[in-house]
């Protein structure tokens, strides 16, 4: 039976006459028993039919049909509709059958197909086809609908229409009671999708979530009205295809007085000329992150993929490297790498690395455990002998900003090979392994100037130690503030960083080489080999 | 470390300018002989304006009273502020706006200029205190201003300036002409 009462009948009624479909119907009378979404449309349908008829019996029957008359005569309403009544006065059940059908294959006025042929069996087959399709890894799914924007002014038209009655009635209901159209999709797709693929749970939050999206070929001409209620609701922009989207058009009617509304938009909503149709089943599984540290042993190796005008510069990079295997593994769509700090092309990372953390997009696979994860690492250790790559793991994306904390007070410790353009001896740069807390004023480099911010920052090299090598060349040790810039200390950057390593020995000095040392920064935890 | 390819060269130092700047040249700037002018232009685009080694500020043992940044009445280089990524508020320089005035002991006055069209991201504050830098390393820590050039126009503004071949050339030629006896 109908989870209906005798105060639905007259919505029933007037919803019947004015085009709805039978789950629409339940939705405005605010039917919050999920099971009635999930009978047959055709049935709930007779069922509606005998509960308005039965009480049309018990009462004067006239008057709602010239309500629905009344109600219709509002602009842009075409030729009226056959009086309700006369539906309702059938002769024998076999034309009563042939009518229902009739009237349910009649693309419903407010929800435009998406509850009538988008809402059964044969659909959760197809999104579950395509689900299995691109063969995910998951134990749980949520399922989202995307409607085309003019199924909200269609709603707002229907709930004006009901609202007559209501008023009449002097019952109490409010908007906000009414079941929407998505949450009405949910109750009777997601079981239906679930059984499909083999009793998955489809729960309400889940990592995987798979995306119906529902488009209307007539969403801007249903919408158009609204333009001229409020222009500034609908600003073009660069990467919407239309100006009625979905937000966009909310906004809008939220600005737009009923009065005005029911003047520029007939209501009922008038028989669309064509359902929906089914434009996307999207999936889409929320990221991973994994973290570890990176060594780069190599001079000629950038850390990101290096484009000048367009053109590709050297043919790998670390974050290519270490991220290939990954998104093999994950089976994923893209990354997002990050790392605390980064070394020029010409830097190696030697020591225990540096600390690196990757987002990875809609992976199909997520699920890795230990073994699994060192197997992995063992994979991109075995890629390339560029890099490579330790503490690899799984981490979730609240540690990956760990490793951003603090990051101007965390230490780096750098190996530099010096030259030196007067010859030194062994005793001339001993005097540097007793410089302590040296700070720096820094420019910033002229070969990053280009892109950022011009300011003096102030740095401190925390100690020094030499090694001499010949009359030219030394080795220069260094433990510095994270963010100092070495290469500029040493050649001084045209006298941009003060002091510099040409002004504490007195002659001009270069710098041939840079390894990173280490770099100080204890996350992501260090993994037992 | 490995180490294995060091420069031993006393003579041939391996500077920072030969390994990522490229040197352009303007001879007699403003038609005035030998006031020539080097601008090193950076694989990023970023100009330094720098005196050319002919200079005659660099030659016959001349000593600076003063570098003026000040060069008009109304226009100081030095109030020369760029803020953000972008370099808001930088003056924006013609290849014949003027950047400092040098005025040496000998009275001699010199009018050094941007050269190229482009930003002004600063000036050397170093060498008011410090003339003398301009003639001890007037290349590097004597440098005379940094210039950001519009991007699109990164490339075209060398096209009025000379190569270091062609700017040799016309040295050797100048050199020729003046050992003559006239
Ligand atoms: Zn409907």
């Amino acid at each position: 039976m109908l989870p209906l009462t005798q105060k639905d009948q007259p919505i029933v009624q007037k919803l019947l006459s004015a085009g709805c479909c039978s789950r629409c119907i339940l939705r405005f009378c605010c039917v919050r028993v999920q099971s009635a979404y999930r009978r047959p449309p055709q049935e709930t349908l007779k069922e509606l039919r005998t509960f308005v008829s039965n009480t049309e019996n018990s009462q004067d029957s006239t008057e709602p049909t010239e309500e629905n008359n009344k109600s219709h005569n509002a602009p842009g309403s075409e030729a009226p509709e056959e009086p309700p009544s006369k539906r309702t006065k059938l002769e024998s059940e076999d034309e009563a059958a042939a009518e229902l059908k009739d009237e349910e294959s009649n693309v419903c006025v407010v929800c435009l197909g998406i509850l009538q042929e988008f809402c059964g069996p044969a659909q959760a087959a197809k999104i579950a086809e395509t689900v299995k399709a691109q063969n995910y890894q998951f134990d749980t799914l949520v399922l989202s609908v995307s409607l085309p924007a003019q199924l909200c002014v269609r709603e707002n038209s229907c709930w004006l229409h009901v609202k007559e009655e209501i008023g009449q009635k002097g019952l109490t209901l409010d908007k906000d009671d009414v079941i929407q159209v998505k949450e009405a999709f949910k109750w009777i797709m997601q079981g239906l999708v679930a059984k499909e693929l083999g009793g998955v749970s489809v729960v309400t939050k889940s990592a995987f979530e798979v995306g119906v999206e529902f488009t209307h070929e007539a969403t801007d001409s249903d919408c158009h009205f609204l333009a001229s209620v409020c222009p500034d609701c609908f600003k073009p922009t660069k990467n919407k295809q239309s100006v009625f989207t979905r937000m966009a058009v909310i906004k809008a009617l939220e600005k737009t007085s009923d009065g005005r509304f029911l003047k520029l938009y007939p209501c009922p909503p008038v028989q669309p000329s064509s359902s929906c149709s089914l434009q996307d089943i999207q999936c889409l599984h929320t990221s991973v992150f994994v973290a570890g540290r990176y060594n780069k042993f190599c001079r000629s190796l950038p850390q990101t993929p290096w484009v000048i005008d367009g053109e590709r510069r050297m043919e790998s990079s670390v974050e290519e490297l270490i991220a290939a295997p990954i998104l093999s593994a994950f089976r994923a769509n893209g990354f997002n790498f990050s790392s605390s700090g980064r070394e020029d092309v010409d830097v190696r990372t030697l020591g225990n690395g540096r600390p690196f953390a990757m987002e990875i997009l809609n992976p199909h696979k997520s699920r890795f455990n230990r073994a699994e994860m060192k197997q992995l690492q063992e994979t991109i250790n075995k890629s390339s002998d560029k890099i490579r790559v330790r503490d690899l793991q799984v981490v979730s994306r609240e540690a990956m900003s760990r490793m951003k904390e603090g990051e101007e007070e965390k230490t780096k410790s750098y190996t530099a090979l010096i030259w030196t353009q007067k010859p030194i001896r062994s005793e001339d740069i001993t005097f540097i392994d007793d410089i302590k807390e040296l700070t720096l004023d820094q420019k910033t480099p002229l070969r990053v100037l280009h892109r950022r911010a011009l300011a003096v920052r102030q740095r401190v090299i925390h100690s020094m130690n030499t090694r001499f090598l010949d009359p030219h060349h030394f080795y220069l040790g260094l433990k510095t503030q994270a963010g100092t810039y070495i290469k500029e200390f040493v050649h001084g950057d045209f006298g941009r960083t003060n002091p510099n390593l040409c002004q504490l020995l007195k002659t001009d000095t270069d710098i041939l080489e840079l390894d990173v040392e280490s770099v100080d920064v204890d996350w992501p935890p260090a993994i037992p080999e | 470390m490995d180490g294995s390819e060091l420069i031993t060269t006393e003579g041939n130092a391996p500077s920072v300018i030969d390994r990522y700047y490229t040197r352009w040249y303007r001879a007699d700037m403003k038609e005035k002989p030998c006031e020539d002018h080097c601008i090193l232009q950076h694989s990023n685009r970023i100009c330094v304006v720098t005196l050319a080694e002919t200079h005659p500020i660099l030659q016959d043992g001349r000593t600076i009273k003063t570098i003026n940044y000040q060069i008009s009445n109304g226009c100081s280089r030095l109030n020369n502020k760029v803020s953000g990524k972008s370099k808001r508020g930088g003056q924006f320089l013609t290849d014949f706006a003027p950047l400092c005035r040098i005025t040496c002991t000998d009275e001699t006055e010199y009018t050094i200029y941007s050269c190229i069209r482009g930003r002004l991201l600063e000036v050397n504050e170093n060498i008011l205190e410090r003339p003398a830098l301009l003639l001890e390393k007037p290349f590097t820590e004597g440098y005379i201003a940094v210039i950001l050039p519009k991007f699109e126009e990164s490339k075209s503004i060398t096209e009025n300036l000379l190569s270091r071949q062609e700017f040799e050339a016309i040295v050797s030629k100048r050199n020729t002409a003046s050992s003559q006896p006239s």
